[in-house]
């Protein structure tokens, strides 16, 4: 058995930043595990750029992104265990763990942080028709193939979903040589970022098809067709503008899931829209001593905001292994219309610091108000130009409104067209 | 190659002929025109072992299904393949439906299937909390279960493999001569002889039997459409539920899986092209739509994947196996639809006497029926865990995450008897890629792995054999 004051679950951009932040503050043993043979997690086949504008001010390739902070956990002498495997984290904070070298590891920690990441949903979660011919993959799938195994996958390419992965493969496979026919999506917005819609479909003059589906896969071993249709309203597909795309390759970046299967074992509270658990503003789930931050809290556009968010989660932990957490009083946040979601889902009103609550439209909106009340008393109004369900959107509840809430009071965000 | 026997077609019946045959002195062939065993019916059905109250009795699909049904526990352990008897339900929902469960009862009771009971609403209510509130009865019979059929068919040919039997994949038979001794069983680049030949190659049964001018046999490809969804959702049912039977089968049950995952379907359209296993997006609509009839609660939030298999239909709706009018040395295994799963222990005997009776071979007195279990790190506590990484390192490295599968896992599928050539190989044999993520992440570790072992390119390995390749050339 082992012992740890700190342990946290994934060496990606999420776990790093909150272990480095908790280092920070006072924490001496600390113990990163990660699945993968390095840190860095997907950053590490992410080599476009783009990653680091709002964080560090400068345009960062993913590994680059990654390096900065690989550098500081080895700077700080930050413990980490490669190639290893979390299967259990129970209730009393003990991580069982695999790998090679060490074998089946038992370490008793203070705190514990899940920053395991997220996965992309695969093509039995859609449902689609046709053969089961090899050809067809999630766009992270491809994205590994093409720039870390330095293979191509296919060659005449049809995307579906315009997620960020799925945008940024279709530049990518176009880079190396592949034709991309089209991009569609099922939605009559892509969820991608507007910025990867120019750079990366419109450069390249490949279509973005929304409101557009696949519902047919052809050819018997690999992939030789798709058929593709316009939806209506309800997403279903219309009869009559189906039409079939010759094609080796069908790419899916039809969203990412919280990889949360570590935390529903812990029987940690999750947030149903999220898929993620449910945290405060320090993003410590409902059971104390356990943090959780980056994209297996919630799916982040931006890899920036997950480094911010997770060394949250790294000075809660410290917090809570020092004992200043304290006897907290909790209001709880909620999303209403629009708004699907907010995180962290509760906030302690006894905290020090301003809280910024994230949150996530459904719909696209121009010039939109945002609203955010507290027990039905409008607190903040704000205007954006432009609110897209792709982009995560920030208030922030100053401390001194904070000092004025009552425990079991409800901060609620609207937005108004 | 010179054979006594060669056994055409590694499906579940194809694999446990062979393995009957091993026990006794024969050189056995087992020619497979794909890259890997199970891979035509035996990999996308059901999964049940029925009780046999279904077929008429007197039919060779009664007779034999009673029997591999008693044989399934037994043989199930000795070759280390999943059972879980947990019975079935034959729900009734009208007068008329009631009147059926009498008329199976009575027909299952004939055909020798024990424990046949009727169960009221109450008790249904009782054993089977999620099922249809307007369920007016059932039929429960103890001794139905599931099994995985593709692990099953895999186990027995990995038995009879051990067992000196020959697996030859890629081997699609394109013609057979007879010279009055023997037989050439001949593949585009290949050739085998054999003085017996058992055609189990169930849709194209009647393409085999052709090409020895048997044109007897006409197979009707019937085709089932199934979805699959997550294990969180497992436990729904504690029982295989049916509905009541209809001309064109046993209907859409929904029942869990071996593996704990819940399986709705199948549906059943008969269709011309014997290789298109395409799913639709009605026929799955529909296959829930009739599934709630049985468990409103499903949705298909859960669903992690489709498929659909091919029933080897014949007219006669009965199993086919005799031999051949044309030549008796060749025996037609043809028909094996439902019930040919929970029939396969019986029907590999049912063959294996046959050809001994007629050639008189003696016992293999070394034939060993255990197949040794292989290692399911995901199955083992702590302590075991500990041992096994302590013995072994590969297994102290996680592959799949969804399901919780090892280097070392996948490094025995590969090197097993009769081991796996490609992705999907590894996936029946481990599980490695069928868990939530359906391989985003572990697929191309799994081919690296592949790659390493067979000692070839990435790009060389396919997904399932033939033109399935998952990569091509190397990016600039």
């Amino acid at each position: 058995m082992l012992n740890y004051d700190l342990v946290v679950v994934g060496g990606g951009p999420a776990g790093m930043a909150a272990a480095i932040k908790a280092r920070e503050c006072g924490i001496d043993s600390i113990l990163i595990l990660e699945r993968a043979e390095a840190l860095g997690g997907i950053l590490e086949q992410c080599i476009h750029t783009g990653f680091g504008l709002q964080y560090f001010g400068e345009q960062l390739s993913g590994p680059e992104y990654a390096d900065r902070f690989i550098e500081l956990v080895n700077e700080k002498k930050i413990e980490y265990k490669l190639d290893t495997m979390v299967l259990d984290v129970t209730e009393d904070k003990t991580v069982y763990a695999v790998n090679k070298k060490d074998g089946l590891l038992e370490i008793k920690a203070k705190a514990v942080i899940l920053a395991m990441g997220c996965r992309e949903r695969p093509r039995g979660a859609l449902n689609i028709a046709g053969t089961r011919a090899s050809g067809i993959m999630t766009a992270g799938t491809a994205q590994k193939y093409v720039n870390i195994d330095g293979y191509m996958p296919g060659k005449k390419v049809v995307i579906l979903g315009s997620g960020d992965i799925g945008l940024i493969m279709a530049r990518r496979m176009t880079l190396e040589g592949a034709k991309v026919e089209c991009v569609c999506e099922l939605m009559p917005y892509s969820s991608g970022l507007t910025r990867n819609i120019v750079q990366c479909l419109n450069d390249f003059d490949i279509p973005l098809y929304l409101s557009t589906t696949v519902i047919d896969i052809q050819g018997k071993d690999r992939v030789t067709g798709v058929t593709i249709a316009g939806v209506d309203e309800n997403r279903c597909p219309i009869p009559g503008t189906e039409r079939t795309i010759e094609c080796d390759t069908l790419l899916l970046s039809v969203g990412l899931i919280p990889e949360n299967e570590l935390t529903k074992n812990a029987g940690i509270g999750l947030d149903r829209v999220t898929n993620g658990a449910i945290v405060d503003e320090y993003r410590e789930t409902d059971h104390e001593g356990i943090f959780a931050c980056g994209n297996v809290l919630h799916v982040h556009d931006l890899v920036d905001f997950v480094t911010q968010e997770s060394q949250i989660a790294g000075e809660g932990a410290a917090r809570y292994i020092l004992g200043k957490k304290g006897s907290p009083e909790y209001i709880t946040t909620k999303g209403v219309g629009a708004v699907r979601y907010i995180v962290p889902q509760k906030v302690n009103i006894k905290n020090e610091g301003d809280v910024n609550l994230f949150f996530r439209v459904g719909s696209t909106f121009k010039n939109a108000t945002v609203k955010v009340t507290y027990n039905g008393e409008t607190l903040i109004t704000r205007k954006r130009p432009r609110l897209a369900p792709g982009e995560m959107e920030n208030v922030t509840i100053k401390n001194e409104m904070l000092k004025g809430f009552a425990g079991g009071g409800v901060i609620e965000i609207t937005v108004e067209a | 190659m010179n054979f006594d026997v060669a056994v055409i077609g590694a499906g579940v019946s194809g694999a446990f002929i062979a393995r009957e045959l091993s026990r006794y002195k024969l050189r056995i062939a087992l020619l497979e025109k794909c890259n890997d065993l199970a891979m035509g019916t035996s990999k996308a059905n059901s999964g049940i072992v029925h009780s046999g109250f279904d077929a008429i009795p007197g039919t060779l699909k009664a007779k034999l299904n009673v029997i591999g049904t008693a044989m399934m526990p037994e043989v199930t352990k000795q070759l280390n393949a999943p059972f879980k008897p947990i019975g079935s339900l034959l729900v009734a929902y009208s007068d008329e439906e009631l009147a059926t469960l009498e008329v199976l009862r009575e027909r299952g009771e004939k055909n020798g299937v024990p424990g046949l009971e009727i169960y009221d609403k109450e008790k249904l209510r009782e054993v089977e909390p999620a099922l249809n509130e307007e369920a007016k009865a059932a039929l429960w019979a103890p001794t139905a279960g599931i099994v995985c059929p593709y692990e099953l068919t895999i186990a027995a040919a990995e038995n009879a493999v051990s067992n000196g039997v020959e697996f030859i994949r890629n081997f699609k038979v394109e013609a057979i001569d007879f010279d009055g001794g023997e037989f050439t069983v001949r593949s585009a680049d290949k050739a085998v002889k054999a003085k017996y030949v058992v055609n189990a190659a169930g849709v194209f049964c009647d393409e085999i039997a052709a090409m020895i001018g048997d044109n007897s046999i006409h197979t009707i490809a019937r085709k089932g459409e199934y979805m699959l969804c997550d294990k969180s959702v497992g436990s729904l049912v504690n029982h295989v539920i049916f509905q009541c039977p209809n001309p064109m089968g046993k209907g859409v049950l929904v029942t869990q899986t071996v593996d704990g995952n819940l399986l709705i379907g199948p549906s059943a359209i008969d269709i011309e092209d014997k290789e298109n296993t395409d799913t639709t997006s009605s026929t799955l609509t529909s296959i829930l739509e009739t599934a709630k009839k049985s468990v409103p609660s499903l949705t298909t939030r859960e669903v992690i994947t489709s498929f659909a298999g091919l029933r080897a239909h014949l007219e006669s709706d009965d199993f086919l196996i005799e031999k051949s009018k044309v030549n008796d040395k060749f025996i037609n295994v043809a028909g094996i639809e439902s019930p040919g799963l929970s029939s396969a222990p019986a029907v590999g005997q049912y063959v294996a006497d046959m050809i001994v009776s007629d050639c008189g071979a003696e016992e293999n007195s070394d034939f060993n029926p255990e197949r040794e279990a292989p290692v399911r790190f995901r199955h083992l506590s702590n302590d075991e865990r500990k041992a096994l990484v302590e013995k072994n390192p590969a297994y102290g490295r996680i592959i799949c995450r969804c399901e919780t599968i090892t280097e070392g896992e996948i490094l025995d599928a590969i090197r097993a008897p009769a081991g796996a050539r490609d992705v999907d190989g590894v996936k029946r044999r481990t599980r490695a890629g069928m868990g939530r993520c359906q391989g985003g992440f572990c697929g191309s570790k799994v081919v690296e792995l592949l790659a390493k072992e067979l000692g070839v390119e990435l790009n060389e390995i396919t997904k399932f054999g033939g033109d399935s390749k998952i990569i091509y050339e190397r990016t600039k």
